[in-house]
């Protein structure tokens, strides 16, 4: 059992001006989150806006520094804070971003942005790059053309395979996927999910995945975490958190998913036909 | 008796590549007090259809219909006064971003009591006490201070609760709400669908929700429309659409489902239409 990311304790606070005379505040987004996941497993991390989940997985995909704790990748301590990121620790993690629209630029085209990490991290030369580029598209599902095409070009499910193209450039161990798949529609988020389940096997990839849908959780996680406040207020395997869920605010989370079983919506159609029956005289 | 019914529904868009047809060809009605789901993925003309009986689409759409009747009145036909006085009071429209859809310019309490001074006609005084009850009635706590607030100072939800107030501010008797909860937490999503559900049931309106999501589709429908790339699939009451689809593109987005996932890998909607096409 190799343990790929495991974090300590991890903080973060923000400093919030609150005007020109005023003391700054500040507010702790993360609150000493512990977790760990070995090779070729998938951590979800459940939460609400504010719970402090994207700034979890930015300190996990190394682009923020922690204000406290430990972070290990590969069993290496990492603090980005105090030393410049290596790029054999930037090769390592790797992040796919929500917004497939927003995290591709404009102006570059799509074999351009596969290149790129290359370029920036190793030696390479660039037929080589060319090559490497190509070979990943094929593997995410698009074809060869697609080399010399702008990102406007794509929809937004080829954007998405576009952006874990780019993450998978440098072979990396663990990928950090904030929400991937929720801006994408139903069909479409079915096909990024069996890709993402496909490289798994394949690389033998570690995945920590951000999600607040519950339903995405349950097809693709091994473990669980649901933050709330910053606080990891439970965890544990998916299947033991799904059939009892300790904590009230997961019971709450579970409670508030809809629920698209017959049973209960032939429960709730009877439930408003008796309501209705009983308002007509 | 239908409240609004619609018949062989047709918008066009004159784009630089030539004629594009957004819905084609779409029958929809809705009876008083019932809740019709309109659920399709981005592309299937779902919101289009909504937004050409509101008439909020720009020039460059090309409406065309068979009937579309409201209530006895026939919208096509009808001129731009006599629609003003249905459109924005007896048919009303919430939307998406509830934080895009206020201005950030003006307080929450100026942008409702606009409404009931210049569309309904009250005074000041009478507006703000209106304003107050809506407020409540949306379950937004202290109202005469949330009267004050910028669309800034207030959460996602709330916004989305004051666009209801609003919508709901002439007693509507249908109320159109595309993707009211998309861009909300699963737990301020399930207040907001109780939210409407509750209002609906308390003011007798006809409910149109246009959603992408089958979650909130199985919680609150009576009955379901599926549109795909402009065009009607199914039509059934919810029930039915759940237990027994009959149309393969219903049948494919309800096991694209990841809750319904049996085995390793999803069935995606390709795949699935692929595999009915065969013998």
């Amino acid at each position: 059992m190799t343990l790929v990311i495991e974090g300590k304790a991890l903080t973060q606070d923000y400093h919030v001006s609150a005007g020109m005379f005023a003391a700054s505040k500040t507010v702790r987004a993360v609150r000493g989150v512990d977790f760990a996941v070995e090779r070729g497993k998938t951590l979800a991390i459940v939460g609400e806006s504010g719970s402090g989940k994207s700034t979890l997985a930015r300190i996990i995909a190394l682009i923020d520094a922690p204000s406290g704790g430990v972070l290990k990748v590969d069993g290496q301590t990492v603090d980005i804070g105090r030393k410049r990121l290596t790029s054999d620790m930037r090769s390592k993690v790797q992040m796919v971003f929500q917004n497939p629209y927003g995290s591709l630029n404009p102006r570059q085209k799509v074999g351009d942005v596969l290149m790129e990490p290359l370029l920036i991290n190793t030696p390479m030369p660039a037929d080589e790059r060319r090559d490497r580029a190509e070979a990943m598209l094929a593997k995410v599902g698009l074809i060869p053309e697609h080399f010399n095409r702008y990102p406007h070009m794509f929809s937004g499910g080829q954007r998405q395979r576009i952006a874990i193209a780019r993450a998978l450039m440098l072979n990396p161990a663990l990928l950090v996927l904030d929400e991937p798949v929720s801006a994408l529609d139903l069909s479409v988020q079915a096909q990024v999910l069996n890709l993402l389940a496909d490289l798994q096997d394949e690389f033998n990839l570690t995945y920590v995945f951000i999600s607040h849908d519950l339903s995405v959780v349950r097809y693709i996680a091994d473990d669980v975490l649901v933050l709330s406040d910053g606080v990891a207020v439970e965890q544990g395997p998916r299947e033991a958190l799904f059939a009892k869920p300790q904590h009230a605010y997961t019971q709450q989370l579970f409670a508030a998913t809809p629920v698209t079983s017959v049973a209960a919506i032939k429960a709730r159609v009877e439930r408003r036909q008796l309501a209705r029956a009983a308002l007509s005289p | 008796m239908a409240l609004l019914t619609i018949k062989n529904l047709t918008v066009r868009f004159a784009t630089s590549t030539g004629a594009f047809t957004a819905v084609d060809g779409v029958d929809i009605s809705v009876s008083p007090r019932e809740v019709l789901a309109i659920v399709g993925e981005s592309g299937s003309g779902k919101s289009v259809a909504m937004l050409a009986v509101m008439g909020l689409l720009p020039d460059t759409a090309t409406v065309t219909a068979d009937e579309l009747i409201y209530d006895g009145h026939n919208l096509l036909t009808m001129s731009e006064a006599e629609l003003r006085k249905l459109i924005g009071r007896e048919i009303t429209m919430i939307f998406q971003e509830p934080v895009a859809s206020l201005n950030p310019s003006f307080t929450v309490g100026f942008q409702i009591e606009e409404v009931l001074r210049f569309n309904l006609g009250m005074n000041r005084k009478t507006a703000f006490a209106r304003a107050v009850e809506l407020f409540n009635a949306v379950g937004i706590s202290e109202p005469e201070t949330k009267l004050k607030a910028y669309p800034h100072q207030m959460s996602g939800g709330q916004c989305q609760r004051v666009m209801i107030a609003i919508a709901i501010a002439s007693n509507p008797r249908l109320l159109i709400a595309d993707e009211p909860t998309t861009a909300l937490d699963v737990t301020i999503q399930r207040q907001i669908l109780d939210l409407l559900m509750d209002l609906q049931e308390k003011h007798g309106m006809a409910l149109i929700l246009i959603t992408h999501d089958m979650g909130v589709v199985a919680e609150t429908a009576d009955r379901v429309v599926v549109q795909y790339k402009g065009r009607k699939m199914e039509e059934a009451d919810v029930l039915t659409l759940f237990e027994n689809p009959q149309n393969s593109y219903t049948r494919a987005l309800l096991s694209a489902l990841p809750e319904n996932a049996t085995g390793d890998r999803l069935p995606t909607v390709a795949d699935f239409m692929a595999a009915e096409a065969k013998p």
